[in-house]
This record gives C-alpha cells, sequence and structure tokens, in this order.
C-alpha cells in the first residue's frame, strides 16, 4: 500500500541572489493515514514552504519546486494541472493558517467563506450547503454557530476565528489537513483548546495531518511522528517517543535542550531589603462613548494590583494577552500613567511625579522590550543607542562612550558593534543591545516585558542566561513579563499570576507550581502544551551544551 | 447591535462631524470677506459712481457693518443659514438665486465626471493588476502617468482643437445649442452631446488617478494572507480576483472619491470656463473677472456644502463594503 | 548613499525624468542667456508659425516670443512649485508631528482643520485668496502652499502616531529624553522618506495649479508663466494652435518627469513598498 503522501527528494529554489540558493533541500517526508506528523523547526529552516510545497502555494515564479515529487495517493503533486490543484486543494488536501485574522477576507461573512469550499468542488443546493456550514461549526464547537455563520471575521474572538477556519478546512473530509503553527496565535489556554479539537477532528475522520510549529511542547502533546528542519534540511525524523526522548542529531539535541523545563528553579533566600512596593494600582481604558457611539467601554488594566519586589528577586508576572500584565510593568516604569495607588520606589511614591519630578528617578528602573525588531531606532548607531541614556544624565561623551562599550562586553557582543546599525544584527544580538541599553543607566530594578517571545528557542535560552547571570552580577531586581509559564518557571523567584486586571495569585515559584491554588492558575498549567512530557525524567542535554 | 442599524449610526454620526466643518467654512468665508479690500458700501459707492460720505455711512448702518466684529459675525452666520448669501451688484441678483440657477449644470457634469472616471479607472486598474507586467498593464500605466501630469485646460483645449475644430464632432462650447429650441428628448440628446468634450476632459486626470489607486490596491490585497486561504479552499483565480480581492481593494478607492470631490469642483472651474459649459464654474470665472467677492464667496461656501453632501454619500457606500466600519 | 542611488538608478523612468527635470532647470537658468529681451515684448511678426521669422516655436497675435516665454515660464513654474512645497511641507510637519506625538486636543484640532481643508475645494480656495490678496508670485505662493499643507501633515502625524508607540521611542521616555529630542531626533529621521516622497510629489501639484491659476488669468501680471501663455492663446486656437500647444507640452513634461522622479524616490527609499500614504 502506498502512503497517503510522499515527499521525495524536494528542493524549493530561492530566487537567485539570496543568501541560499534553495529554501528546502532534499527533503523527504512521509505522512500516513491517520496520523500527525509534526515538522519542527526555527525560523527559517523551510518547514512552511515545504507545507506551501504540498499545497502547491508557493510564491511562484520566484520560489517554486526545483526537483523532487510531492506524490499523493501516487500522483505527483508537483507536475499536476493548475486546474487538477484546484480541485484537490480544499476537497482532498486542506490547510489552516497562523493567523486567522489576516487568513479570512475580512469583508466576507464566516458563512459566505465555508459555502465557498462546497461551491467550487461539487454541485450542492444552496440550503443543503448551508445546513453543512451550520453542522460544521457546531462540530468545531463555535458557541451560537448560526449567529457565528452570518458573523464578519472581526466579530469573532482569535480562538473562534481559527475554529471557523477549521471547519472550513475539514468541511470535505480531506484526506490531508495541513496547519501552519495554527496556534502560535493564540493564548496559552485558547491554543491548548485549539489543540484538541485538532486531534479530535483528526480521530473522527482519520485524517492525515501535516502539523508545523516551532514548539517541542506542541509536538510533544500533538504528534505521532516528528521530522526536524534545520536551514532547509530535514535532519532527523522518528517517532515523537523516539525523538524528545533520545534525539539522535546533535541539532535535535540542543533544540531539546534549549526548551525551558517546568521544573521551577531552586529557590533562593529572599533579601529582606524591598526595593520596589506596588499597592493598590489602577488603571483603565476607556473606549467608544460620545453621543452616539452608545455606552463607553471600560475595561480594567489593572485591579487592586499589589505586589513586593525584593533586592537581588526575580518577580514573574504570568498572564495571557489582555490580562493587564504588559500594563502594570509600562506604569511601573512610567511609560503609562496608572490612576490610583503607590508606586513605593524606596520610600519615594513615584506614581504620582511628573515628567521633572520623574527624571531623577529615571536611572532606577529600566526596560527591555519585546520586539527586537522594533525596540531600536533603525537610524541609530548602536553606540549611541546605548551612550544617550547616561548622557542625558550628565555623564561625558567619554564616559558614556566608556560604558557603552563595557556594556557590549557584559551582554556578549563584540566592541565593533559600536559603530553599526541595528540591522546588522540578529534578533537576538539586538535584544542584547537592548539590554546593554537598560543597563547604562545603572539601575537597580530591570522590567522586562516578553524578552525571549519573539526569539527562536536556542536564542531565548540564551538570552535568558544572559539575564539571569547580569541580575546576579549586578545584584538588579527585575520584574519579568511573560505569558509562558515555562520561561518563568526558569527565571522567576516569586510569580505573580494576572488575569483581566487582577492579580489571582502570588507567592514563591515552587509553591504556586505545586499548589495551584487560584482555578486560573490550574487551568494555566493544564493548557501548558507537553507538559506530560516535560514531566517526565528530562533527557541528558542541558542548556549549558548549546552555550 | 446588527449591521444595519450600525451601518444608521455610523452615518448620523459622519452626518453630525460634519455640521462643525460646516461652520467652520462659514466663519473662514466671513473672515476671507473681511480680509478683502473695501466691503459691500465701497462696492455700492463705486457702482453710483459717487456717493456722499453720510450716504455711505447710512447704508453702513443699514447692513450693519458699522457693528463689532462679532455681531457683524452673527448677522452673517444667521444670513448664510436663511441661505441669504448677499447680493451681487454685477449681476444686481441675489448670490443665492444667481447660485442655484448655475448649480444644475455643473452636478450634471460633475455626476458624469465621477461616474466615467472612477467606473472606468476601477476597470482599468483591475485589468491592469490582473494583467501585470503585460502590454497590458504597462500601456495602461503609461496612459495612466502621462494623463496624470496634463493639465485640464490644456487637454480642454486640445480637445477643441482636434475633436471641434479639425473633425467637427462635437460642439466647441456651451450645454446646448439656443438657437434650435430643442425640446424632449431631442434636448437631451443635444445636452449628453456638448458633455461629451467637457466630462472627457474633467475626467482625464481622475481617471489617471483612480486607475493608478485601483491598480496599486488590487497589487496589495493580491498579497495578502486571505487569497492564499481562498486558493487553499481550492476557488477559482476568477473568483479570487472578482470576490475576494475585488472588494477589499475598492476600500480605498472609493474613499479617494470621496476625497476628490472637492478638487473635482476645482477642476470645474477649469472645465466649465475652457468650454463655457453654464455652471458654477463658469460663474466663478465670470465673478472673478468681475471682482465680485460676494459672488465667488457664495459659489466658494456652496461647493464646500456639496462635497460636504457628496462624502455624505461615500460613507454610505462605504460602510455597505465594509462591515468593520466602526461606531466609536 | 551609494546604495540609495544604486536603488533609483535601477529604475529607468526614474532617471529619465530626472534626465528632463535637469534639461528644464537649464533652460530656466539660461533663459536670460538665450532671450535676453522681456519675453513680454514683442519680438517679430505677429502670428508666425513654428521655424518662420527666426520663431523656433512661433509667435502670438501681439509677436511674443512663444519659446522665450517657455524659457522663462520654466523659471516661474520651478521657481513657485518649489518654494510654496517647501512652505507646506515645513507647515505639515510642524502640525503632524505636534498632532500625532500630542494626541489630544492639539490631535483633534487639527484633524478637524485638515478635514475642513480636504472639504473645501482647494482648487476654488486658491482662486480665492490669490483674487483676495491681489496676483502676485507672493500671493500665488501662499495660495498654493495654503491649500497644500494638510496633507502633508496627515501623512506626518499618521507616521508619528505609529511610530510614538514603538518601542525604541518608549525606550527614550525611559532614560528621560525630552519631547523635542524625540520628535526631532528619534522620530523625525525615521519618517523622511515618506515625507521626500510626498514632497517630490507635491512639487508636481503646485506646478498644475499654479499653471491654472495663471491660465483663469490670477498669475503676476508681470512674470510671464506657461498658464498664461496658454490661457492667452486660447482665443487664437483656430489660427494659431502652436501658441498653446507648446506651453501645454511644457507642463506636461515637467509634471510628468517630477512624477516620474518622486516615484523612483518612492522606490528607493521604501524597498518593501510602503502602504498608501493617504
Amino acid at each position: 500500500m502506498t502512503n497517503l503522501l510522499e515527499v521525495d527528494d524536494l528542493h524549493i529554489a530561492l530566487p537567485a541572489g539570496g543568501q541560499r540558493p534553495y529554501a528546502v533541500e532534499k527533503a523527504n517526508l512521509i505522512l500516513e493515514e491517520n496520523e500527525i506528523l509534526c515538522i519542527v523547526g526555527e525560523s527559517g529552516s523551510g518547514k512552511s514552504l515545504t507545507a506551501r510545497a504540498v499545497m502547491g502555494l508557493l510564491p511562484r515564479p520566484h520560489v517554486h519546486i526545483a526537483q523532487g515529487a510531492v506524490n499523493f495517493q501516487g500522483e505527483d503533486l508537483a507536475a499536476a494541472s493548475d486546474a487538477r490543484m484546484r480541485q484537490i486543494r480544499g476537497s482532498e488536501i486542506s490547510m489552516i493558517f497562523q493567523e486567522p485574522m489576516t487568513a479570512l477576507n475580512p469583508v466576507l461573512t464566516i458563512g459566505v467563506q465555508i459555502d465557498e469550499v462546497f461551491r467550487f468542488h461539487g454541485k450542492m443546493p444552496a440550503k443543503e450547503r448551508q445546513e453543512h456550514a451550520l453542522a460544521l461549526l457546531n462540530d468545531v464547537h463555535i458557541p451560537d454557530p448560526e449567529q457565528a455563520l452570518k458573523a464578519y471575521p472581526h466579530e469573532l474572538s482569535g480562538g473562534q476565528r481559527q475554529r471557523a477556519m477549521i471547519a472550513m478546512a475539514l468541511a470535505l473530509d480531506p484526506k490531508i489537513l495541513i496547519a501552519d503553527e495554527p496556534t502560535t496565535a493564540l493564548d496559552v489556554t485558547t491554543q491548548a483548546r485549539i489543540l484538541e479539537l485538532i486531534k479530535e477532528m483528526q480521530a473522527e475522520h482519520g485524517t492525515g495531518v501535516l502539523f508545523i510549529t516551532h514548539d517541542f511542547g506542541v509536538v510533544a502533546d500533538i504528534a505521532d511522528r516528528v521530522a526536524v528542519m534545520q536551514n532547509g534540511l530535514v535532519v532527523e525524523t522518528g517517532s515523537v517517543h523516539d525523538v524528545l526522548h533520545r534525539p539522535q542529531h546533535a541539532y535535535t539535541q540542543s533544540l531539546i535542550g534549549a526548551v525551558p523545563s517546568l521544573s521551577p528553579r531552586p529557590a533562593r533566600a529572599r533579601a529582606q531589603e524591598l526595593v520596589l512596593r506596588v499597592k493598590k494600582l489602577e488603571k483603565t481604558y476607556r473606549s467608544g462613548g460620545g453621543f452616539l457611539g452608545g455606552k463607553p467601554r471600560v475595561v480594567h488594566a489593572a485591579k487592586d494590583v499589589t505586589f513586593d519586589l525584593a533586592r537581588g528577586e526575580t518577580l514573574g508576572i504570568v498572564g495571557e494577552s489582555g490580562s493587564g500584565k504588559s500594563t502594570v510593568a509600562r506604569c511601573i516604569v512610567r511609560l503609562n500613567d496608572a490612576e490610583a495607588g503607590q508606586i513605593m520606589l524606596g520610600d519615594v511614591d513615584i506614581r504620582p511625579l511628573g515628567r521633572a519630578a520623574m527624571r531623577p528617578f529615571r536611572s532606577k528602573i529600566q526596560m527591555v522590550f519585546q520586539d527586537p525588531f522594533a525596540s531600536l531606532n533603525p537610524r541609530a548607531k548602536v553606540g549611541k543607542i546605548i551612550a544617550q541614556g547616561p548622557m542625558l544624565q550628565g555623564a561625558s561623551a567619554d564616559e558614556a562612550r566608556k560604558r557603552a562599550m563595557d556594556l557590549l562586553e557584559t551582554v556578549g557582543l563584540d566592541a565593533g558593534a559600536y559603530n553599526r546599525f541595528p540591522h546588522e544584527f540578529s534578533g537576538g544580538q539586538r535584544q542584547r543591545i537592548g539590554i546593554a541599553r537598560a543597563l547604562a543607566l545603572e539601575p537597580e530594578i530591570l522590567v522586562a516585558d516578553e524578552p525571549v517571545s519573539a526569539l527562536d528557542v536556542s536564542i531565548q535560552a540564551q538570552i535568558l542566561m544572559l539575564l539571569d547571570e547580569i541580575r546576579d552580577r549586578m545584584n538588579l531586581s527585575m520584574i519579568f513579563i511573560t505569558h509562558d509559564l515555562r520561561v518563568a518557571a526558569q527565571v522567576c523567584d516569586r510569580i505573580a499570576v494576572m488575569r483581566k486586571g487582577e492579580v489571582v495569585e502570588i507567592g514563591p515559584t515552587a509553591s504556586v507550581f505545586e499548589t495551584q491554588e487560584h482555578a486560573y492558575t490550574r487551568e494555566l498549567f493544564s493548557a501548558i502544551p507537553g507538559k506530560d512530557w516535560f514531566a517526565a525524567p528530562p533527557p541528558e542535554t542541558s542548556i549549558t551544551a548549546i552555550r | 447591535m446588527n449591521h444595519s442599524t450600525r451601518r444608521l449610526r455610523y452615518v448620523l454620526k459622519r452626518l453630525l462631524q460634519a455640521v462643525p466643518i460646516v461652520f467652520a467654512i462659514i466663519i473662514m468665508n466671513f473672515f476671507l470677506l473681511q480680509l478683502a479690500e473695501g466691503d459691500a458700501v465701497d462696492v455700492l459707492a463705486g457702482e453710483a459712481g459717487s456717493a456722499t460720505p453720510e450716504y455711505m455711512a447710512e447704508l453702513r448702518a443699514k447692513f450693519g457693518l458699522d457693528k463689532p466684529l462679532p455681531v457683524q459675525l452673527a448677522i452673517y452666520l444667521k444670513n448664510v443659514l436663511m441661505f441669504d448669501l448677499g447680493y451681487s451688484f454685477r449681476h444686481e441678483m441675489p448670490v443665492s438665486q444667481l447660485i442655484f440657477d448655475r448649480l444644475l449644470p455643473t452636478l450634471l457634469l460633475m455626476v458624469s465626471t465621477i461616474c466615467l472616471a472612477v467606473g472606468f479607472g476601477i476597470i482599468l486598474g483591475l485589468v491592469a493588476a490582473t494583467g501585470l507586467n503585460t502590454w497590458r498593464d504597462t500601456a495602461i500605466s503609461i496612459f495612466a502617468l502621462i494623463t496624470y501630469a496634463t493639465p485640464l485646460f490644456w487637454v480642454g483645449l486640445m480637445l477643441i482643437v482636434v475633436f471641434s475644430l479639425n473633425l467637427g464632432w462635437f460642439p466647441t462650447s456651451g450645454m446646448e445649442n439656443l438657437t434650435k429650441f430643442y425640446e424632449g428628448w431631442d434636448r437631451v440628446w443635444d445636452i449628453a452631446h456638448h458633455l461629451v468634450l467637457p466630462t472627457i476632459t474633467l475626467s482625464l486626470f481622475y481617471l489617471a488617478l483612480y486607475t493608478r489607486l485601483m491598480r496599486a490596491s488590487m497589487l496589495e490585497q493580491y498579497g495578502q494572507d486571505y487569497v492564499t486561504t481562498a486558493r487553499a479552499k481550492g476557488v477559482t483565480e476568477r473568483r479570487i480576483v472578482f470576490v475576494h480581492v475585488l472588494r477589499n481593494a475598492l476600500l480605498p478607492v472609493v474613499t479617494m472619491a470621496g476625497v476628490q470631490v472637492g478638487a473635482l469642483i476645482g477642476g470645474s472651474v477649469i472645465v466649465e470656463s475652457v468650454f463655457a459649459w453654464p455652471g458654477l464654474g463658469m460663474l466663478a470665472f465670470e465673478a472673478l473677472f468681475a471682482r465680485d467677492l460676494n459672488l465667488l464667496l457664495g459659489i466658494f461656501l456652496l461647493s464646500a456644502l456639496l462635497v460636504v453632501a457628496v462624502n455624505l454619500v461615500v460613507d454610505i457606500i462605504y460602510s455597505s463594503l465594509d462591515p468593520r466600519i466602526e461606531v466609536g | 548613499m551609494g546604495d540609495f542611488w544604486k536603488r533609483f538608478a535601477r529604475n529607468r523612468s526614474a532617471i529619465l525624468g530626472l534626465g528632463i527635470i535637469t534639461v528644464i532647470v537649464i533652460i530656466a537658468v539660461t533663459a536670460q542667456l538665450f532671450f535676453p529681451d522681456d519675453p513680454f515684448s514683442l519680438a517679430g511678426r505677429a502670428m508666425s508659425p513654428p521655424g518662420e521669422n527666426g520663431f523656433l516655436l512661433g509667435s502670438d497675435s501681439l509677436g511674443r516670443d512663444v519659446a522665450s516665454g517657455i524659457a522663462h515660464g520654466a523659471k516661474t513654474s520651478l521657481l513657485i512649485g518649489l518654494i510654496a512645497t517647501l512652505v507646506a511641507v515645513v507647515i505639515g510637519v510642524i502640525m503632524g508631528a505636534l498632532a500625532g506625538y500630542y494626541g489630544g486636543l492639539i490631535d483633534d484640532l487639527l484633524m478637524r482643520t485638515t478635514e475642513m481643508f480636504q472639504t473645501i475645494p482647494s482648487f476654488v480656495f486658491a482662486i480665492l485668496l490669490v483674487a483676495i490678496m491681489k496676483p502676485s508670485i507672493e500671493s500665488v505662493v501662499i495660495a498654493i502652499a495654503v491649500v497644500s499643507w494638510p496633507a502633508v501633515a496627515r501623512l506626518v502625524r499618521g507616521e508619528f502616531l505609529a511610530l510614538r508607540n514603538r518601542e525604541f521611542v518608549q525606550a527614550c521616555h525611559t532614560v528621560g529624553m525630552s519631547d523635542v529630542r524625540i520628535m526631532l531626533g528619534e522620530i523625525l529621521p525615521n519618517c523622511l522618506s515618506p515625507i521626500i516622497v510626498i514632497g517630490s510629489l507635491m512639487v508636481a501639484t503646485a506646478i498644475l495649479i499654479e499653471s491654472g491659476l495663471a491660465f483663469l488669468g490670477l498669475g503676476d501680471p508681470n512674470v510671464m508663466s506657461w498658464g498664461f501663455q496658454i490661457g492667452a492663446g486660447r482665443t487664437l486656437l483656430r489660427s494659431a494652435w502652436w501658441v498653446c500647444t507648446f506651453p501645454g507640452i511644457a507642463i506636461l513634461l515637467t509634471v510628468l518627469a517630477i512624477n516620474l522622479v518622486g516615484e523612483g524616490l518612492n522606490d528607493a527609499l521604501n524597498p518593501r513598498l510602503r502602504e498608501r500614504a493617504s
């Protein structure tokens, strides 16, 4: 019996003059019926293009299949005509995407978009098509499917949109479902539910699923078999158990080693001195309103938020999008103004301070930002970016320059970086520059807002190590904002869990992990992808192996 | 809140937003009038030939011109709201009546121009974008580039030279042949015949504008993720172009059509004066030569109101195309 | 810089545009040299067709040399286009930067103002302004600048609005940088490219407006301009086509060339095809 899908010696050519001639080289993959094959890799590994090549959706003519075959039930799709591909797409092989907001047409209703799948594959009376669409939305557990049919994409939540996408993809009961990072843009609890749904659907229909992801946790949860890609090459394939527990290839080993483990770091003694005390912090956002807009919507981004930060400790603030965790961070560094409460920096409440009065305190609290590409001025040289803080605070040009040089070394960049522009650096290097900038003012407190969420997992581990190292060396206190409990486990002494602007639980990392007092904390924990795999003894490799 | 009430509220909101703008324009109008040298009494006195200072002071009192500025402004506002735009001493007629007499020809010219420019602009943009980098695309792009750079009045004159003077296909000027006393459909046909050249002249520039915009907009939408989704569903390229991409690509074009109405009225001043089309633009041209500022300001005010009205129509069209309108 | 020039030079139509502009600038600069006489003066036989009686491009009903008018008109058009654009860009950048950066009341005020300017027909407004101020070079420049700045302001406001929330700007706040410094030193350099592009395209529009005003008799009566030539020649359409035709071609070529260069700049400065600037 032939396999459902065989990718045989696939080469995908990139436009001439690029960094490399092929995005994907010599790729061999097999997908059987009723199994989930995960393709794992970091950005630039070619995993998404492989998926698109199967669908015949490469951005031709610039990127095209140069060599090899994509055999689907014995038919080579690489050589199939456009008309034949159109027949296959949507009915035999279908696909879901990372960002359901942009993947759906904003001006057409969900109903119309599902309906298209039926309309373009076979004939079916309109009434029957509608009934089918309704049944599909029911199957993917969208609340109020009748309403959802008439809704436009922007009227649904992110999770509901992805459910609608899945309904659309499964409309004609395809043999293969290709899922390209379908949960990356979603919150962790939503991600867990969508993964569950994909599994449920796959089992029900016996579909073969090609699942693209960068997250080994997701792999552990969903895969039957795994293929690991690096720089366009498939470096390892095997059953999920083999790959996760006995990785053969060095790259797979380092990747798995870099995945933060869920076991909290050993507790350290907490210092007596409290450097920051936040009391009853309040911040609301209003939108809408006006005399025609109806009732204004009030969102509590911070509601009665209270916590302390001791010298030398790292406090993690964990929550999903909309939990208010970033707002709290921004209020503390005074990028946002909180409406009520206290932010006691030593003996001074900095919350009500005006710009001028705040200036002397600026150097005490510094921030590391999330997006390494947006956080550095593209028109300024790295040296200037780091040195301008000290100079604004009164350091001479020479002092500032010297400090910037020292810091470049501290964060692991060579002195040559001083005179270069940010775009010449990779994401991880840029984040190092961002850290150097924050350290340039010799702060007491470092607020890091999702500093590693935009980075690949191996880079992520390095940056976390760096932050840890710096904290110890400079005796910094750190507030670490993250959506990822695994990351929090690795760096935080204490953890505050936030939800809808409120701190629902706060305590030492180990005890929060152990007791999970609040229901929401439990929900967050149960949603962590790959938690069962983490619970198992970790493989022999460790973070230090990849440094 | 369902879509239709949302839309209604959106349009109402836009209507209310237009009110302060209209007031601001009226107030600005008033101050422009103040800026101009001399007032209505000077003009009147100039017309009469000679007038004693006593008589002029009496006149000023009569018109309220001796009152403090804010009071004058209030009077002006009241007058404008009652459609009293002052008196044209050249035409010896109230400005409002003069303007309303000339409104219809201008509206006729504008509506036909908008239909031609927007309609063909969308089609040409679509053709160019779907045949990217083919000869169709190149030809349309060059055409758009050149017409985009051509001054309206010159196009009008050149069209007259070619199609009226040399070929004799179309009349050189006017809106209808008044000597023939056509009635019924004959008259309609006669007016349409006169309408051809002015419409083409006025629409060429905007045709180029919408063609370019439509082409760019189509290409941008082509790169969006939902197009990939549609392909992944096995939808035909035809439907992708005409249902998915077209509707999204139209949004900026519709917005631009609203924005450009003001410019269109400006263009009609030139085109009407080239073709002696008896509309507001021609009236403005006459007022300019006669230095009849009162009339010019009246035309200015009315054309601004016209833009507000057309923009409202555009908003209604837009709200039916884009479900994401905000009622915030 | 070299990189920019390489990208620009790859665009052949932009190079063509640059070539045309260079020729026109040379004509404008050397006008006094080749046509030392006042372009308004009688230079020979009236109504001479092109190439006859020593007139390269013919003469009009008063015996004025069309070629001389075009050469001197080039100076007028370019000068007015450049100065008016410069004024409009300066006003627009200041207003847009303040509104986009501070938001709130100042933003509301500015947005209402630009909306008003979008509502009033700009060309009619320009006519009105020149009519009130009496036609002169200054009044034409002022009128064009007044009707052009809102477009720049909207663009700059949008850029500032987007950039002020970017993390690198927030990082400047956390080190205590002043607002003026953030606006001028951090944000403005990052939106120079779209400003340069819209500015170059605005020069073309300004030249079109200027020619339209002059055509309607609202140009400076003491300065020769292309629009004036066409306006004066329109009564001669039947008998002397050349009087209207050549100045029109001059306008067309100039505006076309500037647009080509503007688009070339756009492609070269924004390799990732920035979204529409409207």
